[in-house]
């Protein structure tokens, strides 16, 4: 077993760190303060080739697969979480089509979803069914041929970017029959709602999306009909949570940066405050609790792409990547006393961005619940 | 201009320069101990090889970027061909070790010759570990064709010849050089270009041309340590001492003292 990136991986974070210190870091205080993601910056994502991590290489896209995609999150969140979570939110949006397109739909969508030409969102949750996912209300009535889609879907990050929309709906004739539909954002009837106020991630957009009376024909039916609910837990576990873990483990890297610099140069007592045990140990805390997570991220991410099942594993990075960079954050205010709540510094920034991602993409209670599945399957 | 231009760029690894207060010079030894600090392509290069991708892109032709240096150099080759350089070539010899500027120049001017034909060599003006500017005039002086330096602008560009601007004290000259030469570039000249997902992907799919010194048929004794006339004799980080003296008097007192301390002291 060895613990190191492949030679392309290091090249990629390479890469990727080069691209956020150099056109994000400028940019941050200024998505900060206005609260929108400038347009240019998103283009620059997919001239790179970032918007195409998961994508394979036959439909325009890197095919560098989910490990490579961590890699990148984490350094684009290191310096902007808001920028890395727009950015995985559209993989997420992909991810549909990557995991159960056929092969029409995926030369139909793929290509310009590489390119940035399609942004897709991935809407499942409703006021009244997020981990409760059955207690969804949006209906599909099949007439003919086609779908008649009625719903209002809410917190939906990237809303108002995309062009496309994955939607999962219940059928009207059956309600535990459900299906996922991709549809496109100029039909009749589609409308993004109200944009949400987050206390972190600013100008990472999150919304709702209205669907009233929206003709789909059958062909947007992204895998089985009925079979719906597969569809979106696949992304939404593979690509979602492991987007939102990534976004974590960039924060708690920031949190580590940020603390050793602070306590190496501020001076109490007559000595830069890193020679206090007190302090030390909460740089200790912090380092642990970054690499922890991110082995664990690395680890699903390598499952994912090797084609093994990861639910649990992705579970267990998303709640301790969340919960951790929370603790970090915490610990990094703490760590600079007074300066750790002022606007002029990143912490409470940082704070505020990781909190965000503790309920996205599941709560971490339901982590648990996954975790506890395979906890009691388990054979060693 | 239907073949292009030939165009060579140099790269060295250097230590990364966001790194630089970790490297600690080995009061024994007096050699700079790189371990810990992660090497990089030399910041100046990336822009000498957008130059030569630039005039690529826009007359034709092909890029061949060279390296010198021990087996690990062969990452900064990557970093070009990731770039859009077309190849890549690393002189790697234990018999080129601790070669200083001027075996280094002799031993690229080898290469390059070895390669055949050129319309021009891009250099970045300097590396942040040496500093010394040498290697792009030595190169040019081997070879026998000019040279320019601090070139912060290309203006324009033709079969025979290449007008530039290079960068003075106090503003810059327009040089006018006959080609093939040597361009040696600082920063200004351009935003180096990242390479893409797919491109970092492909350029570990292509192969890095390894020369050793009897590759480029080097005299051993023009390389390495051997061939340096250079002799360090000391490497010492400077010590840095404030001194305070506090006067009080009235304003007027005060700058006239002031004054005449900095007067003394040679700072004014």
């Amino acid at each position: 077993m060895e613990f190191k990136l492949t030679p392309e991986q290091e090249m990629l974070r390479d890469t990727a760190r080069e691209f956020a210190e150099k056109e994000v870091e400028p940019r941050v205080e200024e998505i900060e303060r206005t609260r929108k993601i400038p347009k240019d910056l998103i283009k620059k994502l997919f001239d790179l080739g970032f918007g195409g991590l998961i994508i394979p290489e036959e439909y325009g896209g890197s095919g560098a697969g989910h490990l490579a995609r961590a890699i990148v999150l984490e350094e684009i969140a290191y310096s902007c979480p808001a920028l890395a979570f727009t950015l995985q939110i559209v993989h997420l949006g992909q991810a549909p089509l990557v995991f159960y397109g056929s092969e029409e739909q995926k030369k139909k969508w793929l290509p310009d979803l590489a390119k940035g030409k399609l942004i897709a969102s991935c809407a499942v949750t409703e006021p009244t069914g997020g981990s409760d996912v059955l207690g969804i209300k949006t209906f599909a009535k099949k007439e003919n041929n086609e779908y008649v889609i009625s719903g209002r879907k809410c917190f939906i990050t990237n809303v108002h970017l995309a062009n496309i929309h994955g939607v999962l709906a219940k059928s009207e004739e059956n309600p535990r029959h459900m299906t996922f539909f991709m549809i496109e954002g100029d039909r009749p009837g589609v409308k993004p709602g109200r944009e949400e106020n987050k206390m972190g991630l600013h100008g990472c957009n999150t919304g709702e999306l209205i669907l009233n009376n929206v003709r789909v024909p059958a062909e947007n039916i992204v895998g089985t009909e009925g079979k719906g609910l597969k569809v979106a837990l696949t992304a939404i576990t593979n690509v979602g949570r492991m987007g939102v873990a990534a976004t974590a483990v960039g924060i708690m890297r920031r949190c580590l940066d940020e603390a050793v610099k602070f306590a190496s140069q501020r001076v109490l007592y007559g000595q830069p405050i890193s020679k206090l045990q007190a302090i030390q140990w909460l740089v200790s805390d912090i380092y642990l609790r970054y690499e922890s997570a991110r082995l664990l991220l690395h680890r699903a991410a390598w499952m994912i792409d090797q084609g093994i099942r990861a639910d649990a594993e992705v579970g267990m990075v998303k709640w301790a990547a969340t919960e951790g960079a929370v603790e970090c954050a915490s610990k990094l205010s703490s760590i600079l006393g007074g300066y750790g709540i002022m606007e002029e510094y990143v912490a409470q920034r940082l704070i505020r961005d990781a909190y965000v991602l503790v309920p996205s993409a599941g709560t971490n209670e339901i982590m648990r619940i996954v975790i506890s599945r395979k906890a009691f399957e388990r054979v060693t | 201009m239907s073949k292009g231009f030939q165009i060579v760029v140099c790269i060295k690894q250097v230590p990364d320069p966001r790194y630089l207060s970790k490297i600690v010079i080995d009061p024994v030894t007096k050699t700079i101990r790189r371990e810990n600090v992660p090497a990089v392509i030399n910041p100046l290069d990336k822009n000498a090889l957008e130059e030569a991708l630039r005039i690529k892109e826009r007359f034709g032709g092909k890029v061949v970027a060279i390296s010198m240096g021990p087996p690990q150099a062969e990452r900064v080759c990557r970093d070009a061909l990731a770039m859009g350089a077309d190849e890549a070539i690393l002189l790697c010899d234990k018999a080129l070790a601790g070669s200083d500027t001027l075996a280094t120049a002799y031993a690229l001017s080898l290469a390059i010759k070895k390669l055949g034909n050129f319309d021009m060599i891009f250099c970045g003006n300097e590396t942040v570990d040496g500093s010394t500017a040498q290697v792009p005039p030595q190169l040019a002086e081997f070879l026998g064709v000019p040279h320019v330096t601090r070139v912060r602008k290309i203006i324009s560009v033709n079969r025979s010849e290449m007008v530039v601007e290079r960068t003075i004290e106090y503003g810059y000259m327009k040089v006018k050089v006959k080609l093939p030469a040597v361009i040696a570039v600082i920063k200004d000249i351009n935003e180096p270009r990242l390479p893409t997902v797919s491109a970092i992907l492909r350029c570990y799919k292509k192969e890095i041309v390894k020369w050793t010194a009897s590759d480029i048929g080097a005299n051993p004794q023009y390389i390495g340590l051997a061939g340096s006339p250079t002799k360090v004799t000391d490497v010492f980080s400077p010590e840095v001492k404030r001194r305070r003296e506090i006067f009080e008097g009235t304003v007027d007192e005060e700058i006239e003292w002031l004054i005449e301390k900095l007067h003394k002291s040679g700072v004014i």
